[in-house]
């Protein structure tokens, strides 16, 4: 847990933080964003006293930070920032390895440790150890520096823009397995953005931030529908609705789909098809291979309406938000789209209907303040 | 990787004792020598061996050499810390008047208070061959990506680590540049300690101009370019070494 009671910061005549209190509960993602100089980075940087405050406390997990050693609090909290600083001369497994060593482990300890983590972050181990940084991509080298990060497995997580620097595909995959990764090991960790996308699709809290002061500290949903002013209702942006999607599963709104194998006999598929006019047709594996469309029957010739498909491209994995799915769907021309579990089998589908449905909603929830701003 | 590594540092050893073979051939210097110069009667200098003369220079890089790098590394180092960059200005205008100041200059200043001999040639190696030293540190160390430094503090090492584990392994190749530099300097510069009597392969060669006998300053003005040669592909080769992994 991280307490900031009161915290202030200032540069001879500028305030960078003013009177800041904060806390992220354990195991939260905690999304500080604003324009740039409002005071995100400074505060971050307040938590492992690369910048020390002027006035104010902070408590990292119940102990005041100016109380410890620098190093020895700096150790504990694990450092990704947006140029990501891996050690040139060293090879992967050395970069991973820098604070076990620090902290006196075990050769053999830090070995495993870095293949361990190599795993965690998506990156084959016996391909990486050995590379040197130049040899990574921006987004590897981005997941040897989380990897790092997290080598001395430390229950606090700072994250300077650590996705900034990277093209907005790798952003994505990157954001995507930062949350998968911290879905498995529930960090408490402090995450500066400047991108709201990123703040929304990432945070369990956001706290935005303007001049050194917190305008709302809240869930994503609450700065959304319930802007606490106008800076928050214009930082975040019209799209406000479009936004609130990212913050659903398609897990969250999927129904179940009528399947039916691709070999089965014709009559079974009608059949399946119920009342409904999509059933989607699997392969042996349950994995999707098309569609039927009952309405494209014609005199009994049930082959000719069946429509084969990429699954990769017509389908959505369950972890997907439902802007991904609304954007494939529009990319695709479809109505619904078949969402998958991991092993690529069908679990169910999201239709364009209970995505409006959502939408609707959000904007029922717009807060008094926002009313009569708008885009 | 390996090989051709391997490969130079056999050719480098194989040109050392080719080296050592040659200065230590007194004869073949006599005749070869005699043959150039058939009207001279003597074309070796009398005062000594070739072997002693080189051993004398090496004597004086070795030390100056050494002192240069135990002086100037430290100082470079201190100048980019918090502690010393105040400093930094005047270090770095010393460092330069110490090489814009002509060695047989701080020779002619210093031998009055250290008399003739050995250390007034020192002191002028010394002054001469700091700067490359002291700015290939100070380059070297500010040629570390600021966001390496960064991450090396907030990941939690002390002062000491983070110039010890990162700044100096990152700077070592241009820290080798500049003591390759100093060090090829001094070995040409060192020849004029023999005006003071200092001994070295300067010995033949101002005597030669005194008298002028080209065969003396033959005589020490091949085996000093060699040697500055060889100094440099050895330390060229070190210095290639410690770049393998950031290369």
């Amino acid at each position: 847990m991280i307490r900031l009671e009161n915290v202030t910061k200032r540069f001879s005549e500028k305030t960078a933080v003013d009177g800041l209190t904060l806390e992220v509960p354990e195991g939260e993602v905690c999304v500080l964003i604003g324009p740039s100089g409002c005071g995100k980075t400074t505060t971050l940087r307040m938590v492992n006293r690369l910048i020390e405050p002027t006035s104010g406390r902070i408590l990292v997990n119940g102990r005041d930070v100016m109380s410890m050693r620098p190093e020895e609090l700096r150790r504990g909290l694990g450092y990704v920032i947006q140029s990501i600083g891996l050690f040139p001369h060293l090879t992967v497994a050395e970069n991973i390895g820098v604070v076990p060593r620090l902290l006196g482990w075990e050769k053999p300890r830090i070995a495993d440790r870095a293949r361990e983590l190599l795993s965690l972050v998506g990156l084959e181990p016996d391909s990486y150890l050995r590379a040197y940084p130049r040899q990574l991509s921006g987004g590897e080298a981005q997941r040897v520096g989380v990897a790092r990060a997290l080598a001395a497995d430390p229950p606090v997580l700072l994250m300077d823009e650590p996705f900034g620097a990277v093209d907005p595909l790798n952003r994505e995959r990157l954001q995507a397995e930062f949350g998968r990764i911290q879905r498995e090991l529930h960090k408490t960790v402090v995450f500066v953005t400047h991108d709201i996308d990123e703040a929304i699709r990432l945070a369990d809290r956001v706290a935005i931030m303007r001049d050194g002061r917190l305008q709302q500290y809240d869930t994503p949903e609450n700065v959304l529908n319930r802007p606490a002013n106008k800076f928050v209702h214009d930082f975040v942006g019209a799209d406000r609705a479009l936004k609130r999607l990212v913050r659903i599963k398609v897990t969250e709104v999927m129904r179940p789909a009528p399947q039916a194998a691709i070999d089965d006999a014709p009559e079974a598929m009608r059949e399946r098809a119920g009342a409904g006019r999509f059933v989607y047709l699997t392969d042996d594996e349950g994995r999707l291979a098309g569609w039927l469309d009952t309405d494209d029957i014609r005199d009994d010739a049930v082959a000719d309406a069946i429509t084969t498909v990429d699954r990769l491209q017509a389908t959505v994995a369950r972890d997907a938000s439902l802007r991904d799915a609304l954007s494939r769907m529009l990319g695709l021309g479809f109505r619904s789209i078949a969402v998958t579990d991991d092993e690529g089998r069908i679990m169910g589908e999201v239709t364009f209907a209970a995505i409006e449905a959502v939408m609707s909603e959000a904007e029922e929830h717009r807060g008094p303040t926002a009313d009569g701003e708008g885009a | 990787m390996k090989h051709p590594t391997r490969i130079r540092w056999a050719v480098i050893a194989v040109a050392l004792v080719g080296f050592a073979l040659l200065v230590s051939a007194e004869g073949m210097w006599r005749d070869l020598l005699g043959a150039l110069f058939p009207d001279y009667r003597t074309v070796v200098h009398p005062r000594g061996t070739l072997v002693d003369f080189t051993l004398e220079h090496l004597a004086l890089v070795g030390v100056s050499s050494a002192l240069t790098i135990a002086v100037g590394v430290p100082l470079g180092i201190w100048v980019t810390r918090r502690s010393g960059r105040e400093f930094r200005p005047l270090v770095s205008a010393g460092v330069d008047l110490g090489q814009t100041f002509p060695p047989v200059a701080v020779l002619a200043l210093a031998m009055p208070v250290l008399g003739f001999g050995f250390w007034p040639t020192i002191v002028a190696l010394f002054l001469y061959g700091l700067f490359p030293v002291v700015s290939g540190t100070i380059a070297g160390i500010e040629s570390v990506p600021p966001a390496v430094t960064e991450a090396a503090v907030g990941m939690g090492m002390s002062r000491w680590q983070v110039l010890a584990r990162v700044e100096l392994p990152l700077a070592a190749r241009v820290i080798m540049a500049g003591v390759r530099t100093s060090v090829a300097i001094n070995i040409g510069t060192a020849t004029v300690g023999a005006a003071i009597g200092t001994g070295g392969l300067g010995v033949p060669i101002i005597g030669g101009l005194a008298v002028q006998n080209m065969a003396y300053v033959l005589q020490g003005a091949i085996p000093a370019a060699l040697l500055a040669v060889l100094a440099d592909a050895l330390l060229a080769q070190a210095e290639e070494g410690l770049g393998v992994a950031t290369g």
